[in-house]
């Protein structure tokens, strides 16, 4: 039964009271206001009022950490982005002011010819010797130059080239045709016997329509490997070039949005392009704002959800663990307490040995061991409830023995041996719940202290790990000196709620000590 | 008396005893893959000895190879003469290391602790002789406060406010970045100066516990028949708390203090490795967590003696100072 309902019978007897007692005799007990022992506890601690207040903030801290998740519109490890503008350098583009040079034999048209025919074309000779080869330069226009020896061609010299569309490597007849046709204006024209067709700015089409590779005096190239520029987007970017823009938009065939800016450099006589592209990025560290309403953490995670997660699962670690102990204490306690004897001794030694197994330094020996074992996140949670349980019992224990060892002296012991009254149901039915009080107040205590040890080692990182949350690792962040500097809001909610809890569990213990003493006078 | 003390001597040791065989057992019982990890780590270290040298080594020590109850009893032979092996993280021999750093833990947790006790004891008894006053609510909330208070939260606000805002103090360490510029005495009290928030921390975690426990006790005694006697025949309400009750609470408080000195040698674990002070909570956090063996056992170990330690002076005291305490 509830304190509550206790409190609530207790008036409603009092009203009963008021109305009948003109109707009872003397002698009647109903004249009197009878309250059960619970309700003269209840009595007193509701008279508490740092107790109450206490009560008041263990409900609240309830309804937050079992409620707040279901009524949080966020999940526990919904992740949030926003948009980030990053620059990169993108792009190059050099506009070709030199004659480029293509063998179609490389031995008679080797660099040092390319080299003299060169020299020949800036003197304006139409033939030139070099090598015991006689050369013929055939102009086409300013631009373009072929080279013939022996009545054949050799090579070619252009300021335009002829680049693929899938970046292979064309054929010598394939550049030389494509540069005749794109001189002489053809719109048609067939090289290697395909048909091709020639578009105005310099693009490369096959019969049905296909591009094939374009002629340019620019040569566009990616800053990185991985990146390959359609058609469109050197139109664009050839175009800004050319009207001397400093920065365009182009929207690529993903649909990413991007701008361009547009830069040349004097010392490399190159156009740089960067890129300056929305990127989705992880909301990490964001202040509190309508959204978050605490911000949001590391992994771009809302912060208040965590913390009602987080609440949940510091809150059900501490009472699994308590009640892990307690249980195993109270089996221990009451079988040393009622038997006496040898097995008093040995369960005494036994509890004196727990006392003295230094935990702290165990759980971090063995929360590091778990970490080289990459035990998964939720099995480390069930071993940590073991573990705090296992190693917590020696306290309980000593009480509830300390407590049987007074009462199994007193007559009511006695009464129920003389009834015959089996063992087991002497000490769980009959001892037991007379060490309740002592018991409740100690579980309450315990509960903050286990919630602070989780919390510790989750702060050491040894204890919960991602992705689930505990106030503990909530905190964890704060070993970042970067965040504990500038970011308030993502330990101290998690500090103080952890503060609190743990301050209230403390209070209630102590109210219900204080109520449970039938010496308090108050 | 002294027959009471040899016998509580005696169950210490058997104590003891069990409590390093499980030490020893659950050491044993780590996932070999952890240890040859850590071994294998280890030895990636510039200059240090090979793989196979250090699992040797750790076979030797803990006779990994036995039966666990052979190896322990060759461990605790070991340990007994006093050979607890090197470090792996620190590469000196534990002890070497144990009393480079147990002296530094044992000042800080001195100071700490007088100030606790000067703290601590006053206030418990302001509080129990004005019971139910706001003087007595306020300082029960403050010892609650404390008690509750984690200390890395505690020590983190400190830092926030006097290291990050205030500046007065640095973050971590234990000495500053001009340390050997200064004079002796300049060192010195740069090294107080890095131990003031450590020393905060400390003070304010565990000064609630004594609070309460001073509290609860002069209640006690003030409740006791001598106190109305001693009102009755007319002394003052000082002469009455001050002499007559606060004597007789002393006697718990003076042996919860007994048991908890050798605990001071034990270092803050937590406290010392958020602030960056090298004493031996420091050193064994980092042991612990790098997996250096050696230094872990003989810290576990250490920790167990200082605890029996503790619980056996407080024993003795309480039957030498309280005369009404007769052990047969």
């Amino acid at each position: 039964m509830s304190e509550n309902e206790i409190k609530k019978t207790a008036l409603n007897e009092g009203e009963n009271n008021t109305k009948e007692t003109e109707n009872y005799s003397l002698n009647d007990d109903r004249r009197v206001k009878v309250l059960s022992p619970g309700a003269l506890v209840a009595k007193r601690f509701f008279r508490n009022r740092l107790a109450v207040t206490g009560m008041v903030i263990l409900i609240f801290m309830f309804l937050f950490s079992f409620v707040g998740g279901l009524v949080s519109p966020y999940g526990q490890d919904q992740k949030f982005y926003r948009y980030d503008v990053q620059t990169k350098d993108y792009a190059g583009i050099i506009h070709n002011e030199d004659l480029r040079y293509v063998a179609k034999d490389a031995d008679l048209f080797k660099s040092s010819v390319q080299a003299q025919a060169f020299l020949n074309i800036q003197r304006g000779n139409s033939s030139f010797s070099y090598g015991g080869n006689d050369y013929t330069i055939e102009k086409i226009n300013d631009d373009f130059y072929v080279f013939y020896a022996y009545g054949e061609i050799v090579g070619i010299g252009s300021r335009e080239l002829v680049n693929s569309s899938d970046n292979s490597t064309l054929s010598f007849d394939m550049t030389y045709d494509s540069l005749m046709a794109k001189a002489k204006g053809e719109k048609k024209y067939t090289s290697d016997g395909v048909e091709y067709n020639m578009g105005e700015d310099g693009v490369v089409t096959d019969a049905s329509n296909n591009e094939v590779a374009y002629v340019s005096q620019y040569i566009v190239r990616p800053i990185m490997s991985d990146v390959f520029f359609t058609r469109e987007f050197k139109d664009q970017l050839i175009e800004a070039v050319e009207a001397g823009k400093e920065s365009f938009e182009f929207k690529d065939e993903n649909g990413q949005d991007a701008e361009y800016i547009l830069k040349f450099n004097p010392a490399t006589k190159q156009w740089d392009v960067k890129q300056h592209i929305e990127t989705r990025v992880f909301d990490t560290y964001s202040f509190p704002s309508k959204e978050h309403w605490l911000g949001t953490d590391r992994n771009g995670m809302d912060m208040l959800t965590r913390l009602m997660y987080g609440g949940r699962i510091s809150l059900i670690i501490g009472f699994v663990a308590v009640a892990i102990e307690s249980i195993i204490g109270v089996i221990m306690g009451g079988i040393a307490g009622y038997f006496g004897g040898w097995v008093d001794g040995v369960i005494m030694r036994l509890v004196d040995i727990f006392y003295c197994i230094p935990s702290m330094p165990l759980f971090i020996i063995l929360g590091a061991a778990m970490d080289a074992d990459n035990v998964p996140p939720m099995t480390r949670m069930m071993y940590l409830m073991l573990i705090l349980g296992f190693l917590g019992w020696a306290g309980t224990a000593r009480l509830v023995r300390g407590q049987i060892l007074s009462l199994r002296e007193q007559e009511f012991m006695t009464a129920t041996e003389a009834g015959g009254i089996a063992v087991s149901r002497r000490i769980f039915r009959h001892l037991i719940p007379n060490v309740m009080p002592q018991l409740i107040v100690v579980m309450t205590m315990g509960l903050g202290s286990t919630i602070i040890t989780e919390a510790t080692l989750s702060f050491l990182g040894l204890g919960v790990r991602f992705p689930f949350a505990s106030w503990g690792n909530i905190i964890n962040d704060v070993n970042d000196t970067f965040v504990l500097t500038n970011y308030w809001f993502i330990w101290i909610p998690a500090g103080v709620l952890l503060l609190v809890t743990v301050l209230a569990f403390n209070i209630v213990g102590d109210g219900l000590r204080d109520a449970f003493d039938p010496k308090m006078k108050r | 008396m002294r027959k009471y003390i040899i016998k509580r001597l005696i169950q210490s040791l058997i104590i003891l005893f069990f409590v390093s065989f499980i030490i020893y057992a659950l050491m044993r019982c780590l996932p070999t893959s952890y240890v040859e990890a850590m071994a294998r780590q280890k030895s990636m270290q510039p200059g240090s000895k090979s793989y196979e040298e250090w699992l040797a080594q750790l076979s030797a020590m803990y006779n990994m190879d036995g039966s666990i109850i052979s190896g322990f009893f060759q461990w605790l032979g070991q340990m007994l003469r006093g050979e607890f092996g090197d470090s792996w993280k620190w590469t000196v021999p534990v002890l070497e290391k144990f009393h480079d750093t147990v002296w530094l833990s044992f000042v800080m947790g001195f100071i700490s602790f007088v100030l606790e006790i000067i703290i601590a004891i006053p206030l418990g008894v302001i509080a129990a002789t004005k019971q139910y006053s706001k003087t007595d609510y306020a300082i029960s909330v403050i010892a609650l406060a404390g008690i509750s208070l984690p200390t890395f939260f505690f020590a983190s606000l400190l830092k926030l406010v006097f290291s990050v805002k205030l500046g007065w103090f640095d973050l971590y360490g234990l000495v500053g970045r001009s340390y050997n510029l200064l004079s002796p005495m300049g060192q010195l009290m740069d090294k107080a100066n890095h131990l003031v928030l450590p020393i905060i921390t400390l003070v304010v975690i565990s000064m609630g516990g004594l609070m309460r426990y001073t509290r609860t006790n002069m209640l006690e005694v003030l409740s006791a028949d001598y106190i109305r006697t001693a009102r009755a025949k007319g002394l003052s309400e000082r002469k009455v708390i001050y002499h007559h009750a606060f004597r007789n609470t002393l006697i718990p408080i003076v042996t919860i203090i007994g048991g908890s000195l050798p605990g001071l040698f034990s270092g803050a674990l937590i406290t010392e490795t958020l602030f960056g002070i090298p004493g031996i909570g420091f050193a064994s956090y980092h042991s612990m967590v790098s997996g250096d063996i050696p230094f872990s056992m003989f810290f576990m170990v250490f920790t167990a003696i200082l605890t029996l330690l503790g619980n056996l002076i407080a024993d003795i005291l309480y039957a030498v100072v309280d005369p009404r305490v007769r052990i047969a």
